[in-house]
């Protein structure tokens, strides 16, 4: 090939990657969601209770006047319970441990549920204490998702409980 | 020559690299030059990014709002610069995934060579975490979707507290503060990246970082071209209140996201752990049987420093004396970086295959394949010469040769010394000599065609003497799958050789006056 030509053919060539390289920067999409769907995320972070107990007189007065505090806590927290009810279906009902090396930390989660578009109905139900029965903080919903959104259900105890966003 | 699984690699790969050469010319083929793209496209990315920072706001809500602002409104610099930005980055990812796969099958990856390959493993993590943050930050419907992708699989890892997924939860959720730190780590990880890429190239001497002008100007003629034609788009604001659906991917930066949505977290981390470490443990699986390390000869080394100019894998260093010679400076070979490829043998002003007295020494000499042995192999191998015109071949390991009549292999043509070339000519050994390299602009060893060619031209020392017919001298860069035009080239050079007019019988033994001026010379 002259120098000319071998030039063309090597900017034409060039060209052609590099439009090719720019097609794919962007096509062919995909499908993140099927179609018809919708999402509900759970996600909060919440602290289950601490096993606590009030120190003797005997032993306060053996501690140095600063340290003189009336209840002592372990510093490890309990696992907490949540249920998660779609339709009267149990989709979760699992116990939450809590985090931190020295289980000190809250107990964390962070689900999705991919459900249909429409109307459902929602129930959960938190424990605050795994061990034991009935529940400290329950919530019934109806929701209605349109295609594509996205539900989120968050919890505040502060607050009264579950929040549906 | 390389043969089995490894010979099927390189001939492969030769073939495509040939297929290159006729499309863009071996000066231009940027299968040649892969790392030295590599650089050029980094600075082009490196370049539009600090414009498009002039325009970009990183706020939650603005961040969307300036980028369709600039793609808009200034969308013939600023829009140009967007998309540079972005097909410079994937053409970047391309680019480093065949200059990997290239090094693997010329083989270039073991032995000595782990280094370059070890400190390569990170940078294909570093170039796909800043194509990753980068799309994060246009807080489009795929950035959004990018977003909640990564974090959650990053959740899966105990090691943070908090889920950052969170942070994706709902609108309310979303926070500027998160946003600064992406916008952190875009900067801050394209700059960890420069600096690997800085030490991936340290034991590669005049290592090529920048391609050839033509092939620089073609790629960012076509990125400019390109980005009026297609300009880089976003694909909506992003609305945490809804998912994203049907996205527009980019397959070279984010091909394994729509895997990430299907597959469970732990299978993405534990296969990219083994990716990772398999990857990075190639050099040893299995090692490379490795020649021994050149040697250095005192007696025969003033400390003239070609040697160390020439090797292509600086493992060959200037230190002071210690035999108390004078002369300031010898050479020592650091084990750990040669590559046994003989080019410093043949930078040597000692190589002179003239010697006569004792044992034909030279002032660093590889230990598998010295001097005497390369003689003697050509002594041998042109005394087998038959015909009238007998052409004697000093062919590449790695090149178009294969075993015949007059064929003398080197794992590199510049391990021969021009006073070789000299040597064949002038003691009649043969009516020309043949150099069959390998493919131009791919030399096994990085430099030796550069060198061979500049001391052939002599505008590098050692030279080839003036008195060598160079009319009776050929070069032919061939690659593996070139057997048949180097044997066409080796058919025309006999050609021409029978035409140049019949000089008188060359000089077959030499009398100790021309034995002198020959010693003189070197
Ligand atoms: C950002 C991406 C990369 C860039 C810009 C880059 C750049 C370079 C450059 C400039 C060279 C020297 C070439 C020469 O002058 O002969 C080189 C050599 C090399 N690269 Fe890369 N590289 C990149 C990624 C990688 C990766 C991912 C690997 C493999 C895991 C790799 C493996 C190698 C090897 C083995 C060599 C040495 C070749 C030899 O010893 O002759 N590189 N690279």
């Amino acid at each position: 090939m002259t120098g000319i030509a071998q030039r063309i053919t090597a900017a034409l060539g060039t060209l052609a990657i590099v439009a090719g390289v720019a097609v794919l920067s962007a096509s062919p999409s995909v499908r993140a969601l099927p179609e018809g769907m919708a999402v509900v995320k759970l996600s909060f972070s919440h602290g289950g209770p601490r096993n606590c107990r009030e120190l003797s007189a005997e032993e306060l007065s053996d501690l140095p006047a600063n340290m003189r505090r009336k209840e002592v806590c372990d510093r490890a927290r309990a696992p907490i319970y949540l249920e998660l009810d779609l339709n009267g279906t149990t989709m979760l009902a699992e116990e939450l441990p809590p985090s931190g090396i020295a289980d000190d930390g809250p107990s964390r989660i962070y689900r999705r549920f991919m459900v249909s578009a429409g109307t459902h109905q929602v129930a959960i139900r938190l424990r605050e204490r795994a061990a034991g029965s009935g529940f400290d903080f329950v919530a019934e919903r109806q929701i209605t998702l349109t295609e594509a959104q996205s539900l989120a259900i968050d919890f505040r105890p502060e607050t009264g409980g579950f929040i549906f966003n | 020559m390389s043969t089995g699984f490894r010979g099927y690699l390189r001939r492969g790969f030769d073939r495509l690299e040939r297929a290159g050469d006729v499309v863009f010319g071996p000066d231009a083929n940027p299968l040649a030059q892969l790392g030295a793209l590599g650089w050029f496209l980094f600075w082009i990315v490196a370049a539009t990014g600090i414009y498009l920072f002039i325009f970009f706001d990183t706020g939650v809500v603005n961040a969307y709002a300036s980028v369709e602002w600039l793609s808009d409104a200034h969308w013939f610099h600023a829009g140009v610069a967007r998309s540079l930005h972005r097909y410079a980055s994937d053409l970047m990812v391309a680019v480093m995934l065949i200059h990997l796969v290239r090094e693997f099958c010329l083989d270039r990856y073991r032995g000595v060579r782990w280094f370059s390959w070890l400190t390569g493993v990170p940078l294909i993590w570093f170039v796909y975490i800043s194509g990753i943050t980068g799309y994060w930050l246009v807080w489009d419907m795929l950035a959004q979707y990018v977003a909640v992708t990564s974090t959650e699989l990053l959740d899966w890892l105990p090691i943070f507290g908090e889920p950052i997924a969170r942070n994706f939860l709902s609108p309310e959720a979303l926070s500027g503060r998160f946003f600064t730190l992406m916008v952190f780590l875009h900067i801050a990880i394209p700059l960890i990246l420069l600096l690997a890429m800085w030490i991936h190239i340290q034991r590669v001497s005049r290592a090529r970082v920048n391609p050839a002008r033509p092939l620089a100007a073609m790629v960012l003629g076509s990125l400019i071209l390109v980005a009026f034609v297609l300009p880089a788009q976003s694909q909506g604001p992003a609305d945490l209140a809804r998912e994203p659906t049907e996205l527009g991917i980019d397959w070279f930066l984010l091909p394994l996201y729509p895997l990430i949505n299907i597959l469970p977290p732990g299978v993405i981390w534990g296969g990219a752990a083994i990716f990772t470490v398999g990857f990075a443990a190639l050099p040893w699986l299995p090692a490379q049987r490795a020649n021994r390390a050149a040697e250095v000869f005192l007696d025969h080394c003033n400390g003239c420093a070609r040697c160390v100019e020439d090797c292509p894998y600086a493992a060959v260093e200037l230190v002071p004396r210690t035999d108390g010679a004078p002369f300031p400076h010898q050479v020592a070979v650091n084990a750990g970086r040669c590559v046994a490829c003989g080019i410093c043998m043949g930078s040597c002003p000692s190589s002179s295959p003239f010697r006569r007295v004792g044992d034909l020494l030279t002032g660093i000499d590889l230990p598998d394949y010295p001097l005497k042995e390369l003689r003697e192999r050509v002594i041998s191998g042109a005394l087998r010469l038959e015909g009238s015109i007998r052409i004697l071949t000093l062919a590449c390991e790695h090149g178009a040769a294969r075993p015949g009549l007059g064929t003398v292999f080197l794992p590199c043509v510049a391990m021969a010394p021009p006073s070789l070339i000299d040597f064949i000519l002038s003691r009649g050994h043969a009516d020309g000599v043949c150099v069959a390299g390998c493919a131009e602009e791919r030399c096994q060893n990085r430099l030796g065609i550069e060198w061979t060619e500049a001391r052939f031209a002599r505008t590098r020392d050692p030279y080839l003497r003036r008195r060598v017919p160079r009319e009776r001298l050929v070069t032919v860069w061939a690659g593996p799958t070139e057997t048949a035009r180097l044997e066409r080239e080796r058919v025309a050079f006999a050609d021409r050789l029978a035409a140049l007019p019949t000089e008188a019988p060359r000089v077959v033994r030499q009398s100790d006056p021309e034995r002198v001026l020959d010693e003189a010379a070197m």
